[in-house]
């Protein structure tokens, strides 16, 4: 270029004068507000629990035991939020956790011990999961479909293998992870895995290419394709990340229980989803976090906790869990119109 | 001239969304009776304003009066019952219903409030579509079986069952056969016979001509004239409307030596086609070089420059890109050999809206600042950063969310992603569009700098005299070939206007009723 080299640096296309920092100040507040408002959400049950049932809430037992239930559920739900943030769906969470439980605990799986159940609950996971990618990415189906078909074939599958029959676990090494008493580092094991997985996940959203083509996908798939990614093989990644989790999180039902069953994950994908929303995640893709999702996990963990200890019925747990779904996406809604 | 206020009067209508002003205080005056059309490239600003009409958006400013009374179209029910019917270019029919229930949608008629009358539904629709010249439709079969002629029909008919005074068509003729074109103008005209006002839009300027009373052009959210007579206001002046300046523009100086024509070119186009879009093109761009594509919409500019990059799969031919042949049809392909697309639609087709601009600049570079899929992000700001502050993006923070930014400062981010990963061909689809007029100067300028940075650059454009201010060579397109190639000095606008429309082949069929002039060749004003 020979003369106009570059363009004036204070040059007339300027934001708005309400743009710039502000802007994205509140953007960082928004954030901050939704976290902290669920965590409010939290505290506020603590103290409802503390109150009603001072002695047997806050024991310390029954707080390991709120965390090891919601581990399960939350294995399951961080799987869940990649998928929606992606703009997809898993339908199908609750019966790959019920058909790796089962497959796990055949008593040809159990001749192989620990390590044939964990290998086994995970591949099924996967294996399940990976159906699920083929049809949705490459395929071209709806994810609701693919994966309510899915949801159909893995529970059909789990009741053909058990025969409706508890399979019963026998290898001690197993069992000993789903004792009270058991403790990994200080912690419960599952309690352990849930957390593992959690900051795992955090990391994988929030540092890596894999996150971010995740939140490209589910906020813009055109503009992604466009920007030279390959949305088809993300989206299949995304199916067998939520598979993988619900193979683990098969497994960590399997140290609890002690059993496998063809009822287990029962409705799992709508508590994962009813969590993922909670806890800020966009049902149209592009937004979310996992503390979040794991906050949301942790408040539907508590209620059910503090209602059971209170002896009232499953039926108002879940009339409270609906109003609370409701009450969370109406606040987003709010929070996120004002800007 | 009419003795009563016009039907409807819009004055100084002003919308804006997050980074662009779509409306900038446009005025509209539309008689009871007349055909009143509305001229004006994508992004003129004519979508945003029938929806105001509708009562789809609400304005930021202005005001609408209706037979002289001041009006708020607070809601699309609103407009209707004021007697104003949209109909979309996009159809907005139900497929799973039958003609008659979408022609009743909402107001269907009912026996104790709430029972539908089925028989008197379908007895007004069969009546409705008689009076349209199509009673071979069926009013109770369903929509998605008929043909798009049919379904347009079909959404006329649901505009009549309303007390309708004005009808909007957005594109009516787009998807018509010639003979169906024939009805719809048999149509119009019974309609304003009636009385009722039609605002037609359309990009056929011939259509104007033979149907319209008086036309209003839109141009960057104004209305850049109104109320010409359609008539007799001559083609080129009315073309010169919509694609010429309104501002002097500075362009940037283009290198003062020639770029050497011994160099390789680095894109190489060869006999790309896609049947129904566009003929076989031959072109090619040399690094350095700016070339650029000059064509009305539906010319296929944008189709060959989406093709190119792989998001369309050609019917034929090749794209070379540094001497290697590119898989077709992959976008892929095409960013791993170095092309990088600024696509029309920046929102719907570049942006994570959602994200930061440092995101949306690393989203097609991302590996390089990972390892093993671990992202330096600090590294990732850096770069981002430079390549914002290279084209002088604003504000010079990339942690700001995209979009807060200006349309300008939006299509820089997009600049800065293909910079960041090293690109070696741009093809730049509509760079200027949705940025404000202050700032395209600046844009030109960038685009140049980069050029002579080394990048080829493959230009689209609407606006014939961005094209001739800013390429090197320049392709004239008309209905999907290519008419004319020329260095940009040896054209002018008004060569380039007469190249566009000249005997264009949709003309030759129904400018049977125009006056000869309709080339632009006659002296204009």
């Amino acid at each position: 270029m020979t003369q106009p080299v570059s363009p004036p640096r204070d040059s007339t296309d300027k934001v708005p004068s309400t743009g710039q920092l502000p802007a994205w100040r509140t953007t960082v507040a928004r954030a901050d507000v939704r976290t902290l408002s669920l965590l409010g959400v939290l505290a506020a049950l603590i103290v409802v629990g503390g109150i009603t049932k001072p002695d047997e809430f806050l024991d310390t037992r029954n707080l390991q035991l709120v965390l090891t239930q919601g581990s399960v559920i939350g294995v399951v739900t961080v799987g869940m939020t990649f998928v929606i943030m992606s703009g997809g769906i898993d339908l199908s969470v609750g019966a790959i956790v019920a058909l790796a439980s089962v497959w796990a605990t055949t008593v040809a799986t159990q001749e192989y011990g620990f390590a044939g159940i964990l290998f086994t609950a995970v591949l099924v996971g996967v294996g399940c999961g990976l159906v699920n990618g083929l049809l949705i990415a490459y395929g071209g189906m709806v994810p609701f479909i693919a994966t309510l078909a899915m949801l159909a074939s893995a529970r059909g599958l789990a009741l053909q293998i058990t025969d409706g029959a508890t399979q019963i676990v026998t290898i001690d090494s197993v069992l000993d992870l789903g004792e009270r008493d058991a403790y990994i580092l200080g912690i419960p094991p599952l309690v352990l895995v849930f957390a593992v997985v959690t900051i795992i996940g955090w990391l994988i959203l929030n540092r890596t290419t894999f996150g971010r083509r995740t939140v490209a996908v589910g906020g813009n798939a055109e503009a992604a394709r466009l920007a030279g990614i390959d949305v088809r093989r993300q989206r299949l990644y995304l199916y067998l990340l939520s598979g993988l989790c619900c193979g683990i999180a098969a497994f960590l039902l399997i140290i609890l229980s002690g059993s496998g069953q063809n009822t287990n994950g029962n409705l799992y994908e709508l508590d994962a989803i009813a969590a993922a929303i909670i806890g800020g995640t966009l049902l149209s893709g592009g937004r979310g976090t996992i503390v979040g999702s794991v906050l949301g996990v942790l408040i539907f963990t508590t209620i059910t906790n503090i209602f059971a200890l209170n002896n009232l019925q499953s039926d108002v747990q879940q009339i409270a869990k609906g109003a609370i779904i409701v009450a969370a996406v109406l606040v987003q809604r709010r929070t996120a119109s004002t800007t | 001239m009419a003795p009563e206020p016009p039907l409807l009067s819009m004055s100084g209508i002003t919308k804006s969304f997050p980074g662009v002003r779509a409306l900038d205080g446009v005025d509209l005056d539309v008689q009871a009776g007349e055909v009143h059309c509305l001229l004006g490239q994508n992004g003129a600003g004519k979508s945003t304003l029938i929806k105001v009409l509708a009562g789809a958006h609400q304005p930021d400013d202005g005001t609408i009066s209706w037979r002289g009374e001041p009006v708020t179209l607070r809601s699309p029910i609103v407009a209707m019952r004021l007697g104003i019917a949209t109909i979309y270019q996009e159809l907005d029919l139900v497929e799973h219903l039958s003609v008659a229930e979408n022609v009743h949608l909402g107001h269907e008629p009912t026996a104790a409030g709430f029972v539908v009358r089925g028989k008197a539904a379908k007895a007004s629709t069969a009546a409705l579509l008689k009076r349209l010249g199509h009673p071979e439709v069926e009013p109770g079969r369903l929509v998605g079986e008929l043909s798009a002629a049919q379904q347009q029909i079909v959404s006329m008919a649901r505009a009549l069952s309303h007390d309708v005074r004005l009808i909007v068509m957005d594109e009516p003729s787009a998807a018509l056969d010639p003979e169906e074109v024939d009805n719809l103008f048999r149509i119009v005209g019974d309609l304003t016979a009636d009385g009722v006002a039609v605002v037609y839009i359309s990009h056929r300027l011939e259509e104007i001509r033979r149907i319209g009373d008086r036309v209003t052009v839109l141009k960057d959210g104004r209305a850049v004239a109104g109320g010409l007579p359609a008539k007799s206001t001559p083609t080129r002046e009315v073309v010169a409307l919509m694609t010429g300046r309104n501002v002097e523009y500075v362009f940037p100086e283009r290198p003062a030596t020639p770029r050497d024509a011994d160099v390789a070119p680095v894109l190489e186009v060869q006999g790309l086609a896609r049947e129904g879009e566009f003929a076989p093109v031959d072109l090619t761009v040399r690094p350095g070089e700016i070339v650029g594509l000059a064509g009305l919409v539906g010319s296929g500019r944008s189709e060959i420059l989406e093709t190119i990059y792989g998001a369309r799969k050609p019917t034929a031919g090749q794209v070379i890109v540094g001497g290697s042949v590119l898989r077709p049809g992959s976008v892929r392909a095409a960013v791993r050999a170095g092309l990088g697309l600024a696509p029309e639609e920046r929102k719907a087709q570049a942006l994570l809206m959602l994200e930061s601009v440092t995101r949306n600049v690393s989203v097609s570079s991302m590996s390089r600042f990972a390892r093993g899929g671990w992202i330096d992000r600090g590294a990732e700001l850096g770069a981002a950063r430079a390549a914002t502050r290279e084209l002088s993006l604003r504000p010079d923070n990339p942690s700001v969310p995209v979009r807060t930014l200006s349309g300008g400062n939006q299509q820089k981010a997009v600049l800065a992603r293909w910079l960041l990963r090293g690109c070696r061909v741009l093809l730049l689809d509509e760079p200027t569009r949705g940025v404000d007029v202050g700032a395209r100067a600046e844009l030109y300028a960038v685009i140049r700098r980069l050029a002579d940075e080394g990048l080829a650059v493959l230009l689209v454009s609407s606006e014939v005299p961005e094209v001739l201010g800013l390429a090197d060579r320049v392709l004239v397109l008309r209905e999907g070939q290519v008419v004319h190639t020329a260095p940009a000095r040896e054209l002018d606008e008004h060569r380039v206007l007469d190249l566009v429309m000249e005997g264009a082949p949709v003309a030759s069929a129904s400018s049977a009723v125009d006056s000869p002039a309709a080339g632009g060749r006659g002296p204009a004003s």
